[in-house]
């Protein structure tokens, strides 16, 4: 995108700046959901106060006829309905580009720029004067905006209605009193200034196999259709959106047909210490079990995720990962608990990990996530962000294959336990680190003791040193097989490139994105899984130098990265993006030229 | 958690129960708690009561958390899944086996340290959720594990075996599960086998969470003069308010009892609890009652025992989350599955 942005087709940032908690939100998702049934792929990103109502917020939506779904860092249009954010607002508006706000009022401050154009409408008045009650006209007012975006930016008010239409139903009254107020906001751009602007959109056929979804509505969509049936939680934001999903799509698609029952069970615990600790439980006695939590919950879960390592039970949990601690910036976007994630508890503890990059994945990793703790008898975190987590993305149609059917893992049948003389929960048959466990209430000779403390490989409690050296050992082992079973990096490789950059998660989109505006060419890796595959290493030992991307101050990926694999330390430059909003492909674009042609000290080796 | 194997005793011409297992079959590991330890007798109670019920062994899942109560799940039921979870959060891992499978029977033991410090949420969220389950604590009002310090429920003025005298009010699990809506709120002693077993029969049998608070002396750590929690104090101060009988459904209730003075109470499965008054002025359905007797007593440094309180209609956790009847662990992965049709019609809806 030109840094002017003057003249552009399907390829622009509006960016709305409102209250909290005065309906906004439902007037964005018109707009956005709109551009998308006009086949144009398009992405939504909040930027949210943690409070309820009456802070400033923010939507910024980015149509891309190119599909990239980063933060741009540009503002073509901003739409400034906050009056406490205009100064703020109005300078970030990018050269070139618009400022559409409220004209009821005075307002000479924003008239401050001339590098931009300025588009005043009466939306308060417009909307007082036909609308009767108070909260009516401060809604009707975001429609009023949408109205004159449509009109600005040549989209069909056909379009807008039917997705109005569905919205509201058999509501015919909201359905009048909205397009009413988006038709007001219309008339009057068309009335009063140039339409289309030279930023617009034209309808194109590239999202007709696109959805918009965020990836904790993904997620959880995931685990109904892995099978999960117990989940257990702590309200906490950003993951917060995940359970409440899971919850909407069990009452629909799992309540029993005959007795209205449920084929699932959620429980709100009273901590995280609680929530892990039920799926856990859950998960032991034969059930799908999961919990979703952010950074703090990380924290309070430690001891039980190292309990789990120890006993060898199966969870899966969703790291939707926030900047903290504390209440820290509790909507704002991180990558920092890469390293809390990893080695969570104490003692020799390592925990598999995935990293979806976007809502797509975070489905089909959700489901990957169960086979592989039940396969490995291990917690599996699956490591979001709150930038995947709660904005929406255009993503391509989730499929489903009718024959997947979930891995279990090894667990003795009635039938195998009934031929079996004695039973070792802990006793590696196969050599694979992975021993055989069963469920309770089968058969008296499947009891066992699950166990953190010591215990020898038939399942009794130990002290010896030996025996319990033996179970570490076999614990490494199982580790080594994790790392063949996690999925793979996904490698793009370019002719002629010496240099690499590495990333993972929702660094991936800038990344993606910057890659195509780089003038060298540059070998691209995305690291999906934790323990690391074979191909990371390589990777890096066939580079001169490697930049390591990554959301957070500390380097986190890179440290991984050096602690478990025998790489050239010197060889990994990092580019670090870490102030609560999305990494931008600029960002990254501008770490990599920074370097430049520095002296490459690293990469002899 | 540690146990020593035991040698296997020949039992020829004992009893059996009616699924034709003998007590050794109820048995688990040689304790190596301290001897004379009351937990121990607790472990026996145990044994007893599962025998005397019928359970299948396998049909049992065990819990505990951490400290000298939480080792005993080791010395009782060795054909019973259990998990030593770690220090107050055997409630967590409960409640979520419980989900899963909501026809077996849980049987948490845990002490004071587990349940009224480190889990004392825990322990009170369980009672909230009314989790179908035993849950035992063995008070002995010290922890022994690192030798001799205070627990939660020590009473005020108790002396420990260094001379310390506790400064702070006790914690009362009993009083804390009437005040969250406990359904059944017990008390016993380590040395009344008589007491302890038809609660713990009980207990086991109700639908619901049932805590039963055993005063189990530490014989290493709390068991001199100047503890409230010895044995001697407790046999002095003991004070059985309702007497509990047990009857198996199968059985016929044979015990001769007037009117007014036993409140028999049918369970879920048909068998019945009988509680006999002791205590003409108690009232056992009655919590605020309930809650005034214990507190007056405790007064009077009288330690009430008994089946303090039972609500046998109080729904449990599957009951309030509406989950089918089928426990969750059985249920085919096409049950579970909406299927690629719904997933098309989820894509539109995103659209």
């Amino acid at each position: 995108m030109s840094k002017t942005a003057k003249n552009s087709i399907n390829d622009c940032v509006i960016k709305l700046a409102t209250v909290n908690g005065t309906g906004s939100a439902s007037a964005n998702a018109l707009l956005t959901k709109t551009i998308l049934r006009l086949g144009i792929p398009v992405t939504g990103k909040n930027f949210f106060p943690s409070n309820i109502q009456g802070l400033p917020t923010w939507y910024e939506i980015r149509i891309s006829k190119d599909g990239y779904d980063a933060r741009s860092g540009q503002v073509d249009i901003m739409v400034a309905m906050n009056a406490q954010t205009y100064a703020q607002d109005r300078d970030e508006v990018s050269p070139g580009g618009y400022l559409l706000y409220d004209s009821t009022w005075p307002r000479d401050n924003v008239l401050s720029r001339n590098d931009i154009t300025l588009l005043g409408i009466p939306l308060a008045r417009m909307c007082n004067e036909v609308f009767a009650g108070a909260r009516e006209c401060v809604l009707m007012k975001n429609m009023a905006y949408v109205g004159a975006l449509a009109a600005l930016l040549d989209i069909d008010m056909k379009a807008i209605e039917e997705v109005v239409q569905e919205r509201f139903g058999k509501k015919e009254e909201l359905i009048a009193s909205n397009l009413r107020a988006i038709r007001l906001g219309h008339d009057f751009a068309v009335e009063n200034f140039q339409c289309p602007l030279p930023v617009r959109t034209r309808p194109m056929d590239k999202a007709a196999d696109l959805m918009m979804i965020d990836g904790n509505t993904a997620a959880a969509l995931g685990c109904v259709y892995a099978g999960a049936a117990f989940a257990a939680w702590y309200p906490i934001t950003p993951s917060t959106s995940l359970m409440d999903a899971f919850a909407k799509f069990c009452g629909k698609y799992r309540t029993d047909p005959d007795t209205g029952k449920n084929r699932f069970c959620i429980v709100q615990a009273e901590d995280e210490l609680a929530a892990i600790g039920m799926a856990l439980g859950a998960s032991w006695n034969g059930v799908r079990a999961f919990s979703a939590t952010s950074g703090p919950g990380i924290s309070l879960m430690s001891e039980l995720l190292g309990f789990a390592y120890y006993a060898e039970v199966p969870v899966v949990l969703f790291d939707v990962q926030r900047v903290g601690p504390s209440t820290g910036l509790p909507t704002r976007t991180q990558q920092g608990d890469l390293l809390a994630c990893a080695y969570a508890s104490h003692g020799d503890t390592r925990h598999v990990l995935l990293f979806p990059a976007n809502p797509t994945e975070c489905f089909y990793l959700a489901v990957k996530a169960f086979d592989l703790a039940e396969r490995l008898q291990t917690p599996v975190i699956v490591v979001s962000d709150l930038d995947i987590g709660m904005n929406d993305w255009t993503c391509p149609k989730l499929a489903w294959h009718e024959d997947y059917r979930p891995d279990r893992g090894k667990i003795l049948s009635v039938e195998e336990l009934e031929d079996l003389e004695t039973f070792y929960r802990y006793h590696d048959k196969d050599g694979d680190g992975i021993c055989y466990r069963t469920y309770p209430g089968v058969h008296p000779k499947g009891a066992y003791f699950a166990r953190g403390s010591g215990h020898n490989e038939y399942g009794a409690y130990t002290e010896d040193p030996a025996e319990y050296q033996k179970l570490l050992d076999r614990l490494r082992q199982k580790w080594e097989t994790a790392a063949g079973l996690v999925p793979e990096p996904i490698i793009k490789r370019k002719r002629g490139a010496t240099s690499g950059v590495i990333a993972l998660g929702s660094s991936d989109c800038a990344v993606t994105e910057m890659l195509d505006k780089l003038d060298e060419p540059m070998d691209y890796m995305r690291i999906r899984g934790f323990p690391f595959d074979a191909r990371v290493e390589k990777f890096i030992d066939s580079h001169e130098r490697v930049f390591v991307v990554e959301q957070n101050r500390d380097a986190q990926l890179k440290s991984l990265l050096t602690l478990e694999l025998n790489v050239n330390k010197r060889k990994l430059i990092s580019i670090l993006h870490y102030d609560g909003f999305p990494i931008t492909p600029d960002h990254v674009l501008d770490g990599i030229n920074e370097v430049g042609d520095m002296p490459e000290e690293g990469s002899a080796a | 958690m540690s146990y020593i194997t035991k040698p296997r005793l020949s039992y020829s011409g004992r009893k059996r129960n009616k699924l034709g297992l003998a007590m050794r079959d109820y048995e688990g590991g040689m304790s190596t708690l301290c001897a004379g330890c009351g937990h121990d007798s607790i472990t026996a109670a145990l044994i007893q009561a599962f025998f005397e019920l019928n359970i299948p062994p396998e049909r049992v899942v065990k819990l505990s958390g951490i400290g000298c109560s939480s080792k005993t799940p080791a010395y009782f039921l060795n054909a019973s899944h259990g998990i030593n979870a770690v220090h107050g959060r055997m409630p967590a891992l409960a409640t979520g086996a419980n989900a899963a499978n909501r026809d077996l029977y849980y049987i948490g033991v845990s002490g004071d340290g587990d349940s009224l410090s480190i889990g004392l949420g825990q322990f009170g969220h369980a009672i909230r959720r009314n989790l179908n389950m035993l849950y035992i604590i063995e008070n002995n009002g010290v922890y022994g594990l690192t030798k001799g310090q205070f627990s939660a429920s020590a009473d005020k003025g108790s002396k420990a075996k260094t001379g310390e005298i506790n400064a702070q009010p006790p914690i009362d699990p009993v009083l804390m599960a009437l005040s969250l809506g406990g359904a059944f709120v017990a008390r016993s002693f380590s040395g009344d086998k008589q007491q302890l077993v038809p609660l713990i029969k009980a207990g086991l049998m109700h639908q619901g969470f049932a805590l039963l608070d055993v005063i189990s002396p530490c014989v290493t750590f709390n068991d001199h003069d100047g503890s409230t929690k010895s044995y001697v104090y407790t046999r002095e101060h003991f004070h059985e308010t309702i007497h509990t009988d047990f009857v198996l459904a199968a059985d016929e209730i044979t015990v001769e009892y007037d009117e007014g003075e036993v409140v028999p109470v049918d369970l879920h499965d048909g068998s019945h609890i009988l509680l006999r008054k002791v205590a003409p002025d108690y009232e056992p359905k009655d919590r605020g009652n309930a809650i005034s007797y214990i507190q007056h007593h405790q007064e009077k440094g009288e330690i009430v025992t008994g089946l303090l309180y039972l609500d046998e209609q109080a729904g449990d956790l599957h009951t309030t989350s509406n989950t089918i009847d089928q426990p969750l662990n059985e249920l085919s992965y096409d049950k579970l599955c909406p299927g690629a049709d719904a997933l098309e019609e989820i894509f539109e809806a995103y659209r």
